[in-house]
């Protein structure tokens, strides 16, 4: 019991509200914002209609997997082509989903559902950047954020497609590097809290992830050698600790 | 406002296999034990993930020998530094937008 109240002690922990949730939506917004403008404006181009653009964010609703589906369809893809890259570029959420959901086993089937569905790369980074502070996330904290994000995302999809019209080059607002932005503060994030004598081992299987990366990335595309990456040095990671 | 059948049909395919794999691990877990050198491997996917994502955009592999892609290496730097010393996503974001912006101004 003592044991149990000095380390509740040592942790900010903060209420399982969706309201919660949805503040610690807020500073992914701008990401969202960014890359689902960017999105609409570049499926515009691509010959998608407004509506289907609309339809793309509900249905889908992942940034990377968006952008190629536009690519490919633009191109002339087979439609077995495309649903099956979309598979490979977006299977990377099947081991975000796997991290995050032993940590929400107490909650119904349904409401498990509800957290797999709108799972994302950024509420995944947030999620576990939670998880790295506090040991814990609730269920209305998790559908607070899930559901901002996602109403967010659709918004953004949708008028970037209305202004897809009047801003002909969105690559050079820069907008695209929005993502790319939010991943590198997120991984910033979880090495934070991770403590000085772990932060050396987590650094030195950065350096073997650029390897690795590199490597790889000479025989697959990039989502592809992002996925394998990723498990090889976790499994190095494994290996490796003390 | 339109569309046409065998689009909404490529969708529903993109989503049902977008879907399922957020999906099925949610569901796995309530059923299966996951043995504990799982789970400690679980443990190292945020960062390795997250640093993959990152550092493979700051390649390029359109040619036949790998580089560095080094516009999104030079607008990554400053995203890095504010990153590291603000912890703030938000902050990290619109500087990594205006360096993309200003770099794709001049380059």
């Amino acid at each position: 019991m003592s044991l149990n109240t000095q380390i509740n002690a040592h942790q900010t922990t903060t209420l399982d509200t969706f309201s919660q949730g949805v503040k610690d939506c807020i500073p992914t917004l701008l990401g969202y914002i960014s890359i689902g403008l960017a999105f609409g404006v570049i499926a515009i181009t691509s010959n998608l209609s407004v509506f289907e653009i609309f339809l793309l964010s509900v249905l889908v609703y992942a940034g990377s997997a968006q952008f190629i589906f536009c690519g490919l369809y633009i191109a002339g893809a087979p439609f077995s082509v495309i649903i099956l890259t979309t598979f490979i570029v977006n299977l990377r959420h099947f081991l975000m989903s796997l991290t995050v959901a032993p940590n929400l086993t107490r909650y119904s089937p349904l409401r498990n559902i509800g957290f797999g569905t709108l799972l994302t790369d950024e509420t995944f980074g947030v999620a576990v950047t939670k998880l790295m502070k506090e040991k814990h996330i609730g269920g209305n904290w998790m559908d607070g954020l899930n559901i901002t994000a996602y109403l967010t995302w659709i918004a953004s999809c949708t008028i970037g497609g209305l202004l897809g019209k009047w801003i002909p080059n969105a690559e050079s607002w820069g907008l695209d590097f929005a993502l790319i932005a939010m991943f590198c503060a997120l991984l910033v994030l979880n090495l934070i809290d991770i403590g000085k004598s772990k932060l050396m081992h987590y650094l030195k299987l950065i350096a073997l992830m650029a390897i690795i990366l590199y490597i790889l990335l000479y025989f697959m595309p990039g989502h592809l050698a992002v996925l394998i990456a990723t498990m090889i040095v976790a499994t190095v990671g494994v290996v490796t600790e003390k | 406002m339109t569309t046409t059948v065998p689009m909404i049909l490529l969708m529903l395919g993109c989503a049902i296999v977008t879907w399922l794999p957020r999906v099925i691990p949610f569901m796995l877990v309530r059923n299966v034990e996951l043995p504990d050198v799982v789970l400690r491997w679980l443990k190292y996917i945020p960062v390795c993930i997250l640093s993959a994502l990152v550092i493979e955009s700051l390649f390029n592999a359109d040619g036949s020998i790998v580089t560095f892609d080094w516009l999104n290496l030079a607008a990554f730097i400053p995203t890095l530094i504010v990153a590291v010393f603000t912890k703030s996503l938000s902050k990290t974001v619109v500087v990594g937008v205006v360096s993309m912006a200003i770099l794709r101004y001049f380059f």
